[in-house]
């Protein structure tokens, strides 16, 4: 259990931080889909793949002192930022969580480089990917027909994915 | 007649100690309902380990889905059928979905699931959607029927109104389990006006709200929710019973990769310890056979997995403190070394657990929340969400309780014996 504390708080630090709920919430599904060994449990929401254990683990770990969450107010919106803390660090090293990987560590960083929108976008697609693309996409658009995305963007993601994947070695 | 309107010549009716009655007339609901997937949620009890704690909740899966299928009924038939914002075609699908939502449950499936890193919603998908009885029945609609139901239970379906009758934060599984554990453990909390509430739901685009009117009942409701996660859920004894439930599952887990040679071969298992289980290995499980394999387990060779079995069999459980793992996690180490010095291995004896939970969510404008708040509708036609009408209601929004506690073998630490100075120190430092 305290583990798999220290696996978030290790993924946070590896990004340097990390801007948005939603996007935090996308980067480690993506990472799980891409079978880095995270084991927070996803379910279908409102954003697309959403955990409620990883909502919790964040809210512990903030309340532990081991992240800092740093509250952005953006005008019409507001924006969470999470970051290691000292305490986060050491915390890590105690639990002696293996040192991630740089394959893991590249991933996060080009998950990081993009938008939440398209993390969710990818992800989305990730949670339907026992099905054929076309299919997939079909369900995309049902499930996400108010974001209208392109045919650009999607076929973006999908290269997204195979990069990542790639570099993770899997197919 | 298509299979998908046929009627039953007769109404059913099961007998219900929560809504009295379950009405069966369709005769889709009714083949499912016989199919021997559905069946096994009889062998599956709701509450997992908690009947080691309020003796009467021995309730199944098996109930509870029947009851969220009337509470279901009751709404489309009674409260939506022919209002115009309700599409009456998703009435069978609808059914279906509050029926079988529950369908991919294993045994003790909370620990079953963390153990073997499974998801029961894949299952019910796996189950919806394979070779099964259910499978088979679905298909009579119409091929794309088993899809489509699991499309609702995967909240993946287009129509979010249909989805969010089975799940939401004023959805009909947690208006049934509710009811359903407070009147099997036979606690006071758990209660509150359903047939009000059901009185007043009203489908509108994309959710269904609540006539202002019922706001009181509503209330009511979150406030149950909240008493029953804290006085029965997360027991800290039901839940010290599910930690050694976990361990007895790690522990043969970890056997197997041994190569240990079980006195009783674990048959049940091997496809979950090695990743290669089937849908069929899935479905042959349920508690009978787990609480079988505890009790022979009870006289292997290996003293770790024979105590735990024991002491799960005959409810020898943890001892367990409140414990602020942000304070406390260098001590959580210098634990682990003392244990391990006095010969309990920490990684079965040792475990650190928390419970929490959010009895009621909001929208905040701009901020990235999941939850899909409750709306209560006014005489004039207007949509406010329930926080801000309701100041009992605003003052548990948002705010999550969690509680953490760390649970241990008292019984091995006080015994008489050797390493006793170890193991008083191990006391010292748990109390």
């Amino acid at each position: 259990m305290i583990e798999e504390h220290a696996k978030i708080v290790q993924f946070i630090g590896a990004a340097n931080g990390i801007t948005g709920r939603k996007k935090l919430q996308k980067m480690i599904y993506i990472a799980k889909k891409l079978q880095y060994p995270y084991k927070e449990k996803y379910e279908f929401h409102f954003y697309g793949p959403y955990s409620e254990e990883l909502t919790l683990r964040i809210e512990e770990l903030c309340n532990m002192g081991f992240l800092q969450e740093e509250r952005q107010d953006k005008g019409s919106y507001v924006q969470y930022k999470y970051q290691m803390t000292d305490a986060g660090e050491h915390f890590m090293q105690m639990a002696q969580v293996p040192e991630a990987t740089r394959d893991l560590v590249a991933c996060i960083n080009h998950m990081k480089d993009k938008s939440s929108r398209f993390l969710e976008l990818v992800s989305t697609l990730l949670y339907f990917d026992h099905l054929p693309k076309e299919e997939q996409i079909e369900k995309l658009h049902v499930v996400k027909g108010k974001l209208n995305f392109s045919k650009e963007e999607i076929d973006e993601a999908f290269t997204f994915v195979m990069n990542l994947m790639n570099e993770r070695a899997i197919q | 007649m298509s299979y998908a309107t046929q009627k039953l010549a007769e109404e059913k009716v099961f007998k219900d100690p929560v809504h009295r009655y379950i009405h069966v007339r369709d005769q889709v609901i009714w083949d499912v309902i016989g199919a021997k997937e559905f069946q096994r949620l009889r062998r599956i009890k709701q509450l997992g380990t908690t009947y080691l704690v309020f003796h009467g909740a021995e309730h199944s899966r098996f109930n509870h889905s029947l009851g969220v299928y009337e509470i279901v009924r009751r709404i489309v038939d009674d409260s939506f059928s022919g209002r115009p914002e309700w599409d009456d075609s998703e009435r069978l699908i609808v059914l279906c979905a509050a029926l079988l939502h529950d369908l991919g449950h294993g045994p003790f499936s909370h620990a079953f699931e963390n153990v073997f890193g499974l998801d029961h919603e894949y299952f019910t998908q796996q189950i919806i959607l394979g070779d099964t009885e259910v499978n088979e029945i679905l298909k009579r609609v119409e091929d794309d029927f088993p899809q489509r139901v699991a499309d609702v239970i995967g909240k993946t379906y287009p129509n979010k109104q249909v989805v969010s009758l089975i799940s939401s934060q004023i959805d009909a599984d947690r208006m049934d389990y509710l009811q359903r554990d407070a009147y099997f453990t036979g606690v006071s909390y758990g209660h509150f006006d359903m047939e009000r509430i059901l009185r007043v739901m009203r489908p509108r685009e994309d959710q269904v709200v609540i006539k202002s009117s019922g706001m009181h009942a509503v209330e009511d409701y979150i406030m149950s929710r909240y008493q029953m996660y804290w006085q029965v859920y997360f027991h800290p004894v039901s839940r010290s019973a599910e930690v050694v439930l976990t361990k007895i599952l790690h522990r043969a887990k970890a056997l197997s990769e041994m190569g240990y040679d079980f006195d009783q071969q674990p048959t049940h298992f091997k496809g979950f310890f090695d990743s290669t289980y089937t849908l069929d290995e899935y479905l042959a499980l349920d508690e009978g056979v787990l609480l079988t394999y505890f009790q022979l387990w009870m006289t292997e060779k290996d003293p770790i997995l024979s105590d735990l079995s024991n002491r799960f069999v005959n409810r020898k459980l943890f001892q367990y403190i409140e414990f602020d793992l942000a304070k406390d996690y260098m001590k959580m180490k210098e634990l682990e070394l003392l244990f391990k010095k006095a010969s309990i291995d920490p990684e079965y004896y040792l475990v650190f657990d928390s419970s929490s939970d959010l009895p009621y969510d909001f929208y905040r404008p701009g901020e990235e929340g999941e939850r899909i708040p409750i709306h209560l509708l006014k005489p004039n036609g207007e949509i406010r969400e329930l926080s801000r009408e309701s100041e009992i209601v605003e003052a548990i929004s948002g705010k999550r309780r969690t509680d953490h506690k760390l649970y241990f073998p008292e019984d091995i630490l006080t015994k008489d014996g050797k390493k006793k100075a170890l193991k008083k120190q191990i006391l010292d430092l748990l109390t």
